[in-house]
């Protein structure tokens, strides 16, 4: 018997199949720029989103909309057990224990922020530490680099290799008593690095030291295991994972949030409020204030049911098969070199090309319809590293197929042809 | 491709492959750098000011071609003229690229009609841009990094 979706993927016209189905549901897909069919190569910068997301939040406003957790009326109790449903879809969706372990925040940034700022206060001194890794995005350096100038703490990175991948000795090497806390990218949105997290979490688990890990690159990739895993947080935004912008989530053990202060104050994390003393309220609300972004957060649920209905194995064989594709074409072009050659690398090939700055390929792409990344992608210290000012960034969904990893490629010849 | 060539026009290849005045210019009275954070362009412009003339000018870093080639061009332009007469050709260029120009005349643009294409691309609008604003913060004694964001 055929147990792996995969399979299906070895036979050419099933998969020309499964592709028309996924691409059907994201009518974006059907844009053209410029007189070009769109060929939508920026993913990790955001997804598109499928039928059911956009169906459900305009549905949300036209039947349901009201304010939740509040309301006594019929619209407000059923839009809060809408809006609570996502959180139990979240929290089965990444295997956590509880939903009281899922915070609903604007994305992966304020995740980390909110750790920063509550783990920081509470935990974090003069002295102590703070280990990321050196290809880190910005939004998991710089909230690290304002709590350590807010307590006079200290950030370390641990380096990477000429390959992408992090140096793991070297990362053992960095953890010691003064060790907080470790802030670490699941995969790079630079590189496409898929980091071995799960050892470097055993590794500052041995020495008592809680991680988190920023998923906003993996989730769309990657089933997300937080059990599994043992992280202690884990961040992730819905518009990486084909679901609207403005809505995210962070895991954190229940132990761990419980021992944290609030982040920020107002309605909803409270439970009883006197000018003189303000009781908060239950995991999770107690880092909820205010309206959360309610469309959003449905449009999230719906987001994740498309997910979880996917085939996961079929996937992750399709998505790498991209990723080989996109490779092996793009090594073969004479001046062009990949930045990022990792051992496990998940929906990113980074590139740059001789003579040709990144931002000039990406106009001339853009001309042909091709909408690529081209910049520093938000980690400049990686662009340090490999002494380059920016890379031309092609990054992959479960919608892209070879066709279009083959305009791609006529694209950069187009480009050498301008620039002869 | 008709639009590509309109952007990338042979003088901007040129420019960009063999830049006029790339190099550090040591009796230099004015210098200040230029970035654009977004791209990672960057550069450093070189002026030597004696009275009221920009005596020589120079200019050296790393960017996409439209904004080196603007670079280039610039500083060919700018060489020998006054102040006012640059800011002048600065206000030129400004309406040129930004496509708020009435009556583009090449044969008065010269080699800055080249730049034409570049307010059809408003994405690199700042990228032809940097160098001269740099250029006229350098005129007004700003010691500040001129940034486009």
């Amino acid at each position: 018997m055929i147990t792996s979706g995969a399979a299906i993927l070895q036979n050419d016209e099933a998969l020309r199949a499964w592709t028309a189905r996924v691409r059907k549901e994201f009518p974006i897909l059907n844009e053209h720029v410029h007189n070009r069919r769109l060929v939508y190569l920026d993913n990790a910068a955001t997804t598109q989103k499928p039928e059911s997301v956009l169906s459900s939040m305009e549905a949300y406003y036209r039947h349901l909309n009201s304010n939740i957790h509040r309301g006594v009326h019929f619209l407000s109790e059923r839009a809060t057990e809408a809006y609570e449903g996502v959180r139990e879809k979240v929290r089965s969706f990444i295997n956590a224990s509880t939903t009281k372990e899922i915070l609903f925040v604007r994305g992966t940034t304020e995740a980390i922020n909110l750790v920063a700022d509550s783990f920081g206060r509470a935990f974090v001194k003069a002295g102590d530490e703070v280990l990321i890794s050196g290809m880190e995005h910005h939004s998991n350096i710089v909230p690290w680099q304002l709590l350590c100038e807010r307590t006079g703490a200290s950030l370390k990175v641990a380096p990477i290799d000429d390959r992408g991948d992090i140096i793991v000795e070297e990362f053992e090497r960095l953890l010691n008593g003064r060790t907080r806390i470790v802030g670490l990218t699941h995969v790079s949105n630079a590189l496409g690095t898929v980091n071995p997290v799960k050892h470097l979490i055993g590794l500052a688990h041995r020495r008592g030291i809680p991680v988190l890990i920023d998923g906003a690159q993996a989730a769309p990739h990657l089933r997300i295991d937080v059990i599994d895993l043992d992280c202690d947080f884990y961040a992730l935004s819905a518009h990486k994972m084909y679901g609207p912008t403005g809505i995210g989530v962070l895991y954190g053990k229940q132990k761990l949030l419980e021992s944290m202060p609030p982040y920020q104050g107002g309605g909803d994390m409270i439970r009883s409020v006197t000018f003189e003393k303000t009781v908060f309220n239950d995991l999770p609300y107690k880092f909820e204030a205010g309206t959360p972004s309610i469309a959003e957060g449905i449009g999230f649920g719906a987001a994740i049911d498309f997910l979880a209905a996917l085939d996961w194995e079929a996937v992750r064989v399709y998505e790498n098969n991209l990723l080989v594709q996109a490779t092996d074409a793009l090594s073969g072009i004479p001046g062009l070199r990949i930045i990022g050659t990792a051992k496990e690398k998940a929906g990113v090939v980074s590139f740059v090309m001789d003579d040709v700055h990144p931002h000039d390929i990406g106009t001339i792409l853009d001309q042909e319809g091709i909408a690529v990344r081209t910049g520093h992608h938000c980690a400049q210290p990686v662009m340090l590293r490999y002494g380059i000012p920016a890379t031309v960034r092609a990054s992959f969904a479960l919608y892209n197929m070879k066709e279009e990893i083959e305009a791609l490629v006529r694209g950069i010849y187009k480009v050498k042809e301008v620039f002869h | 491709m008709s639009d590509l060539r309109a952007l990338y026009q042979e003088i901007i290849l040129e420019h960009n492959k063999n830049p006029r005045n790339y190099r550090k210019l040591p009796e230099a009275n004015r210098m200040l750098e230029g970035y654009n954070p977004l791209c990672g362009d960057h550069y450093t412009l070189y002026l030597k000011i004696v009275d009221d003339t920009i005596v020589d000018i120079s200019f050296e870093g790393a960017g996409c071609a439209i904004s080196k080639a603007s670079a280039s061009v610039m500083t060919t332009l700018l060489k020998g003229k006054t102040k006012s007469e640059a800011e002048k050709i600065f206000e030129t260029f400004h309406l040129l690229v930004t496509g708020e120009l009435k009556d583009i005349s090449f044969e008065t643009l010269g080699k800055l009609g080249a730049f034409a294409g570049v307010s059809e691309f408003p994405a690199r609008v700042k990228c032809a841009s940097l160098a001269w604003h740099t250029m006229r913060s350098a005129l007004e004694s700003k010691t500040t990094a001129v940034s486009t964001e």
